[in-house]
């Protein structure tokens, strides 16, 4: 176990250096020069110049790339003498259009991103769970076969489109929802819960399509395993049967890839927050990259690569937990 | 992997499903069996004759645009009002005899036009990545399941490696640092760099299991060389799964490349894109609802069709016809 563990860390330390290296070659070797981009207009070369330096962009890029990764653990300073910034531990560099702190940046929108993530979560989850057990359970009857088209669409169905056509629908012709804005949950519970509904339904249908499948393919290969069968031959009940010997195993992949979906989500749900104008993280990425603001793009990247690789190992831990079978002979 | 969870998500799903069906392909069936049992299916025939027409709509964009009178970059200022901040003119986005289905707001662009031109970006770009996805799926995973050994533990790691990155993150951030010449060869080129893996996976699963059987063997032991025996022996065996496999990936690239374009890391404008027009919809959503609707259903149609076409050239592979 201990071994495991130890082989896990360590391939996600792996994963991780190499997602920073290439988050690095792509933005300082592939994208135009920062140093103009932060000068901005009515710009000289000897103030470029003594950018560059106060960034450290006239180093070689190895000693360009080891100052960002000591940033992030240990902190940098910026410039020197009296001009000097320090920039605190989890260091991502300032964005080039506020000159705010990108870490700063990050954690303030956290808290949306979450909410949104947790929310779209819960419903899907229950959704997609629920309509794979009844279709599962009336395989090739009506309402499997209702399921199965709704899922088709769901899955079909880009989320911006989607966010469109409901905003125009609950918001603009039926006026069911309040327009999009941003209420604190503390002020007015009701207000904050109408207007995350929208985002969480938008981010929920996807998934819960492709959940509803996984679901119902996974409980009906169950059934049909041999100890199913002994455990009805023996008289079991069918709620017996279901509980103690169906469900379990069914849904162990769901934990997987629900683990993967809601690290993802947490950093990437760029477009759905950019149209309900959330202020979250996906949000922060998107404008940043209408904005070419390399260091918040990068810093979002790293965060969502660093959420996707740890909520990796999560599920690989928990997987062990829930399911005997893979504890032997998993440290491969 | 999510902005938009239907897609590499929905991919990845459909990557694990078909990982869990490891046993060797059923038996032949005949093609006419095959063709027969597809024929009744009227979801399947319904999809195909969409697609069909997008594909059509593509190949004659020229042609049609002809006919119907608007260019896509035709600017038609008489069909907006100026006074009602560039609303288009008529009901239901300005749909009429001249503009079949209206006009942009603002520009006066003509939509039926653009949507013409957009499928051919749309459809280029979606099947392209798809059949470099599936060039490459299909080289690594055939050389990693063949040869096993130090190629197998190489080609294995680079996968994990590509698929615990947030691929679409990082889409955009490659877009959006590269400059923005030749988008179309750019997207496609990412797209497929964040996608063979899925389908090497499965191909790597089903040539291990392949190469360890009678047919495989016999044809070892009468002198065949590893090329013949991947080409021959091995490949043909894999046909229905790769079949199956790009099918289902198409709508995943349609989307994508809609979502990226939708971003503004996609297509260029004027260049029209599906993904793209909805974008420049989003402004006018709540007073112009034709602007994102029509854009909105065809692609929404499109990635439909080519899922429900996917899923049921699966279960004809499966069950070879028997049941359709």
């Amino acid at each position: 176990m201990i071994r495991f563990l130890l082989n896990r860390v360590a391939g996600m330390v792996v994963v991780l250096f190499l997602v920073c290296l290439f988050t690095f070659v792509i933005f300082f070797v592939l994208s135009p020069d920062p140093a103009v981009q932060v000068c901005g207009k009515n710009c000289t070369t000897e103030a470029i110049d003594q950018i560059r330096a106060n960034l450290g962009l006239d180093r070689p890029f190895w000693t360009q790339f080891w100052t960002f990764l000591s940033g992030l653990f240990a902190g940098r300073t910026y410039g020197t003498g009296a001009n000097a910034v320090e920039c605190a531990a989890p260091c991502l560099g300032y964005s080039f259009q506020s000159s705010q702190p990108v870490t700063d940046m990050i954690v303030q929108r956290l808290p949306v991103s979450a909410t949104v993530a947790i929310g779209a979560a819960v419903l899907w989850l229950l959704a997609g769970v629920t309509a794979g057990l009844v279709s599962a359970v009336r395989e090739g009857r009506f309402a499997d076969r209702f399921i199965a088209g709704l899922t088709l669409t769901g899955m079909s169905i880009p989320n911006y489109v989607l966010a469109l056509a409901l905003q125009f629908l609950l918001v603009v012709t039926l006026r069911w929802l309040p327009f999009p804005h941003a209420v604190p949950f503390g002020e007015d519970p009701v207000q904050w819960f109408m207007n995350f509904l929208m985002p969480w339904i938008v981010l929920a249908i996807g998934a819960a399509a492709v959940y509803t499948r996984l679901t119902r393919a996974n409980v009906i290969e169950t059934l049909q395993e041999n100890y199913v069968r002994t455990a009805r031959a023996k008289g079991l009940g069918p709620g017996l049967v279901w509980r103690r010997h169906a469900l379990r195993p069914a849904l162990t992949p769901i934990v997987t890839i629900f683990g993967m979906d809601f690290a993802s989500l947490l950093g990437g749900a760029l477009i759905t927050e950019t149209v309900f104008g959330l202020n979250g993280i996906g949000k922060l990425a998107a404008d940043s990259i209408t904005k070419n603001d390399q260091p918040v793009i990068m810093g979002v990247t790293l965060l969502a690569a660093f959420l996707v690789v740890v909520g990796n190992m999560v599920v690989d831990l928990l997987y062990t937990a829930i399911d005997p079978r893979v504890r032997v002979g998993s440290a491969t | 992997m999510t902005f938009t969870p239907t897609e590499l998500e929905v991919e990845g799903a459909q990557g694990g499903e078909a990982a869990r069906d490891n046993a060797p392909p059923s038996p032949p069936a005949s093609g006419r069996r095959l063709a027969r049992a597809f024929l009744k299916d009227r979801a399947a025939l319904a999809c195909s004759v969409y697609i069909l027409l997008v594909l059509l709509m593509a190949l004659a964009a020229p042609l049609i645009v002809k006919l119907s009178g608007w260019g896509p970059y035709e600017f038609d200022q008489s069909a907006v009002d100026p006074d009602m901040a560039g609303l288009p003119l008529g009901a239901a986005g300005g749909m009429g005899a001249e503009h079949w289905f209206g006009v942009e707001p603002g520009s006066g662009r003509d939509i039926f036009a653009r949507i013409v031109y957009g499928a051919r970006v749309s459809m280029t770009i979606a099947l392209s990545a798809t059949v470099l996805t599936s060039v490459l799926g299909v080289v690594f995973g055939l050389t990693a399941g063949y040869f096993g050994g130090k190629v197998d533990m190489v080609v294995s790691r680079v996968m994990e490696f590509l698929m615990a990155f947030p691929a679409l993150i990082f889409m955009i951030a490659v877009l959006s640092a590269l400059p923005a010449e030749n988008r179309q060869f750019l997207l496609v080129g990412v797209i497929s760099f964040f996608g063979w893996p899925y389908l090497a996976r499965i191909v790597r699963g089903q040539t291990m299991s392949l190469k360890e059987r009678e047919f495989v063997e016999a044809a070892k032991a009468s002198g065949a060389s590893s090329g013949q025996i991947i080409f021959k022996e091995i490949l043909p065996n894999l046909a229905s799964t790769i079949i199956v496999m790009t099918t289902l990936a198409v709508p995943g690239y349609v989307g994508t490349e809609a979502g990226l374009s939708f971003l503004g890391v996609g297509v260029v404008p004027p260049t029209p894109s599906w993904g793209q027009m909805i974008a420049s919809s989003v402004p006018w959503y709540a007073v112009d609802p034709a602007y994102f609707l029509i854009p909105g259903a065809c692609l929404f149609l499109l990635v439909l069709s080519f899922t429900v076409l996917g899923d049921r050239i699966r279960r004809l592979a499966e069950t070879g016809g028997a049941r359709a």
